[in-house]
């Protein structure tokens, strides 16, 4: 599988990638604007993903609501998406309607602010708060997303802080702060294109100078503060949440090497060693020998800056006490620790691993946002063809290297959940097989 | 506040459309009456295999309930020459996907490899569906493993309020009433014997279809399927039909206590249709109206004029009987009364007045434009064809699928919406605060308002 792919960059800066595929009439514009939580100021929490949905409110010629009719009524779908370190716009649409997504793209990168008003503000100031409590207040676990990286981060990292932010923050956001915000992240140098699918390179090439070539590059935006962390905690952090579940969770998180290195590939093959489908060593272990997990599995955040983190996620069976749970968790991180991956181990997650990113490719929108990835975090978009020799290249050895520097006592950090009123787990499994007699 | 004006600039026109198919496929039988469907799609070098089986939850006996989603898992949990760990490292040192379920209308097991493996997880398919252990240890361990799952359920809203909505919906005796896997009482009852008996009444070659989409070509697909099933012997299952009466003729209100909540989960609706039902186009294609779309009218009104909610949306849930109709959204709890009369007032709306020219173009070019976008991937074109097979739709449905959607008119949208949405059979539930949404929705005058726990028990 190789994917083709032509760059080029406008004067004014913005990054374009271009990757043809004609097997379908179909067409994906992806934007990643190189800005994400970490980017946001003290007291303004949440602020990234805030302006994200201001992005759909309009702009210069668009109407409040307008850029979803135009984009449905082509027959395309959207959304837009905010991480710690990128805010990203996409559409997929049928072929001949690839000059609307850019033009849309353009318009609201060119010409946002004359269609701000308070009012917009406001409402989506409330339907962000009502995000906040669909995805997290009011959803069992839900404020891991927001205590895990505060628990791994030291406090005046960008990344500790709460990317969907705080009620406070959210409340004070102002118009201001729309408009400096946009004046400093949302400018062409500060952002990358990228198109895959069917369409003509030469026509597309056209229609991007016509609709981007004219914004202004921008003044440049304030440097991150150095983001460097050790390649450890240096112990074992530790917190406890109380919370309306039934069953204790762990989240047991170690520090790793940031996204795209070397070292990243190994800890990827590592999580999916551990916990990723139903082979992994942890769900064997836990869910199906041991019987002590409900549901066990890991996941790396893909953070490019400073460190990234690698996350084993277990949730406990009834009856199973969170004391036990953490303990047996331990061992088995242990003996990894002591004895190593096996090589089928290693031979299987990468097997699942390029089985799963073949299938991932097949879609337009998906090739799209890798290419923006690369792009934005490496200037270089070919490095998506080069993901599976990087993954082949991954051997037993190197994992347990990444191992023993990583998962020893020394670099872990649990985020503990356990149920509210503290009740013994086997007094809760037993009363909801009696209250359902 | 108003808007500032907008210039209305030229917004860039389309180019011409390119033609699109759905993928061409071809149907063949093998002499034990596996049939076959086979897409070749060579995009990439993958291929998707699904195993369809007539052996949803419908099948299920009454009081065993679960006993389908079981089977269909337990699958994967062990054959006679391989135990589950073995199994499943068989499958994934192949870096194959395999996935097995059942849903209302059929179990499914699902691969997805890549085409250099393919003969060896194919033959694994054949394995997995013609001599599974349902050894006990994995039978207790997947009985327990849905125990702990339900009692997740009674702490995450979202998911209590779609299963509570179907409780509250139909008929106790439907099949639809519980859970697709099962409760509490009816996953304690089945037993491995319940287990077995099922399997070998359900999974017959007779009712069992492979459908095969991705870079592969019918012979070979074929080939592979007599390699694997070939010599499968058994006969037909008798086809089961669910009851899907609704529970009651009037208005109800239903609400989950969950004190301090600070959202409530709120589903409206009631009994829809099935999914052969000759108008599905149109109710397709009002409900894209309605409530289907990012701009609907009921996402529009709730989440961008009022900023109640993240996101408010509208279903028909489409099965071989009629499946729920139902407006789902989560409110701040002190608005769950305004958010409901606003659903309310939308569907009343849509069978008052003929909906805008405008507003039907958005829905039809939208389900007509985005159509080859739904197919992008080996997996979504077996889905397709398994929804083909499922409901007996005709070959040509893929392909006269796009004209249908273009040819709705807007009398058709209202006829649709007159007669498939019943303003006073709805049924409202709310998993919340009871002190703050009980007394303002009992004030709305829309039914009678019971309490009840996050089992479903009737409170004070």
């Amino acid at each position: 599988m190789h994917i083709p792919i032509v760059t080029f960059r406008l004067p004014n800066g913005l990054f374009v990638t271009l990757s043809e595929d004609h097997t379908a009439p179909i067409v994906a514009v992806n934007l990643w604007y190189h800005v994400g939580s970490a980017n946001e100021r003290p007291g303004r929490t949440g602020f990234a993903h805030l302006f994200e949905h201001m992005l759909f409110q309009g702009s210069a010629d668009v109407e409040a609501n307008e850029h979803f009719e135009l984009v449905q009524r082509a027959g395309g779908t959207l959304n837009g998406s905010t991480w710690l370190e990128r805010t990203n716009y996409f559409e997929t649409l049928p072929s001949n309607q690839l000059e609307l997504a850019l033009w849309l793209e353009a318009n609201r990168m060119g010409k946002l602010l004359p269609a701000m008003t308070q009012q917009k503000l406001d409402t989506q100031r409330d339907v962000v708060m009502n995000e906040r409590r669909w995805s997290m207040d009011n959803q069992p676990y839900g404020t891991w997303m927001e205590k895990l990286p505060a628990l791994c981060f030291p406090e005046t990292h960008p990344f500790h802080h709460s990317l969907i932010g705080s009620m406070e923050d959210l409340a004070a956001a102002s118009l201001d702060d729309i408009a400096q915000f946009f004046a400093t992240y949302y400018t062409p140098d500060n952002a990358v294109l990228t198109i895959a699918g069917d369409f003509d390179p030469s026509e597309a090439r056209q229609m991007i100078e016509k609709h981007f070539g004219s914004i202004p590059r921008g003044r440049g935006k304030p440097p991150l503060p150095d983001m460097t962390l050790p390649p450890v905690f240096g112990q074992w952090k530790r917190e406890v949440v109380a919370d309306d579940i039934m069953l204790p969770r762990l989240f047991l998180a170690f520090r790793s090497p940031v996204f795209g290195g070397d070292d990243y590939y190994a800890a990827s093959v590592c999580g999916a060693a551990l916990g990723l489908r139903n082979g992994s060593r942890l769900r064997r272990r836990l869910v199906r020998e041991r019987q002590i997990a409900a549901d066990v599995s890991a996941f790396t955040y893909d953070l490019a800056k400073g460190a990234d983190l690698l996350v084993v996620d277990v949730t406990a069976r009834p009856g199973v006490p969170v004391e036990q749970l953490e303990q047996e968790v331990a061992y088995e991180i242990d003996q990894v620790v002591r004895d190593g991956l096996d090589v089928p181990e290693v031979d299987r997650a990468i097997a699942v691993i390029q089985t799963m990113f073949v299938s991932s490719m097949q879609e337009a929108g998906e090739r799209a946002d890798r290419l923006s990835l690369f792009a934005t975090y490496f200037d270089n978009p070919e490095r998506l063809n080069e993901e599976v020799d990087r993954y082949a290249a991954v051997t037993t050895e190197r994992v347990n290297a990444f191992v023993r520097a990583r998962l020893g006592e020394n670099n872990r950090a649990s985020l503990v959940y356990v149920p509210r009123d503290d009740a013994p787990g086997e007094l809760m499994g037993a009363g909801a097989a009696a209250a359902s007699q | 506040m108003t808007a500032p004006t907008i210039r209305k600039v030229e917004r860039p026109r389309p180019s011409g459309p390119r033609e699109y198919q759905f993928p061409r496929f071809e149907r063949r039988r093998l002499e034990n009456g596996v049939e076959l469907v086979v897409a070749p799609v060579t995009k990439l070098p993958l291929v998707t295999v699904a195993l369809l089986v007539d052996a949803g939850a419908i099948c299920d006996v009454a009081g065993r309930e679960g006993t389908a989603q079981l089977v269909a898992k337990l699958l994967l949990e062990g054959t006679m020459t391989s135990d589950g760990a073995e199994l499943t490292e068989r499958f994934e040192r192949l870096g194959a996907s395999v996935d097995a379920h059942a849903d209302w209308d059929a179990a499914a097991i699902t691969l997805t490899a890549l085409s250099e493996h393919l003969p060896a997880a194919f033959d694994l398919l054949g394995e997995v569906i013609r001599t599974p252990a349902f050894r006990a240890r994995e039978v207790d361990r997947l009985k327990a493993e849905r125990l702990a799952e339900l009692l997740q359920l009674r702490a995450e809203p979202r998911g209590l309020a779609d299963e509570l909505f179907s409780r509250f919906l139909y008929t106790p005796s439907s099949r639809y009433a519980r859970p697709e896997g099962g409760d509490e009482r009816s996953t304690e009852t089945i037993d491995r014997d319940h287990l077995v008996s099922f399997y070998e009444t359900r999974y017959v070659p007779g009712s069992t279809t492979v459908v095969v989409a991705g870079d592969i070509s019918v012979d070979h697909a074929e080939e592979l399927t007599r390699h694997a099933l070939g010599t499968w012997a058994g006969g037909t299952a008798r086809r089961v039909m669910a009851d899907d009466l609704p529970a009651r003729p009037d208005r109800g209100i239903h609400i989950i206590a969950k004190p301090d909540a600070p959202q409530s989960e709120l589903r409206i609706g009631h009994v829809g249709i099935p999914r052969n039902h000759p108008d599905f186009f149109p109710v397709n294609v009002m409900n894209a109206v309605l409530g289907g779309l990012f701009n609907s009218r009921i996402n529009l009104n709730l989440r961008e004029a009022h900023g109640y909610t993240y996101g408010a949306f509208s279903t028909f849930e489409w099965r071989r009987q009629a499946g729920p109709f139902v407006v789902s959204t989560a409110v701040r709890s002190d608005i769950t009364d305004a958010a409901a009369r606003e659903v309310l007032m939308e569907i009343d709306r849509i069978r008052a007045e003929a909906i805008s020219p405008d507003e039907l173009s958005l829905a039809t070019s939208y389900l007509d434009g985005v159509f080859p976008i739904r197919f992008e991937t080996t997996a979504a074109i077996a889905a397709a064809l398994s929804v083909l097979v499922l409901h007996g739709l005709p070959d040509d449905y893929y392909d006269r699928y796009r004209a249908r959607v273009r040819g709705i008119t807007t009398d058709q949208i209202l006829e649709a919406a007159q007669r498939h949405l019943h303003p006073d059979s709805l049924q409202m539930v709310v998993v919340g605060d009871p002190s703050a949404v009980r007394a303002p929705l009992e004030a709305m005058s829309f039914g009678s308002a019971t309490l009840y726990d996050t089992l479903g028990q009737p409170s004070a």
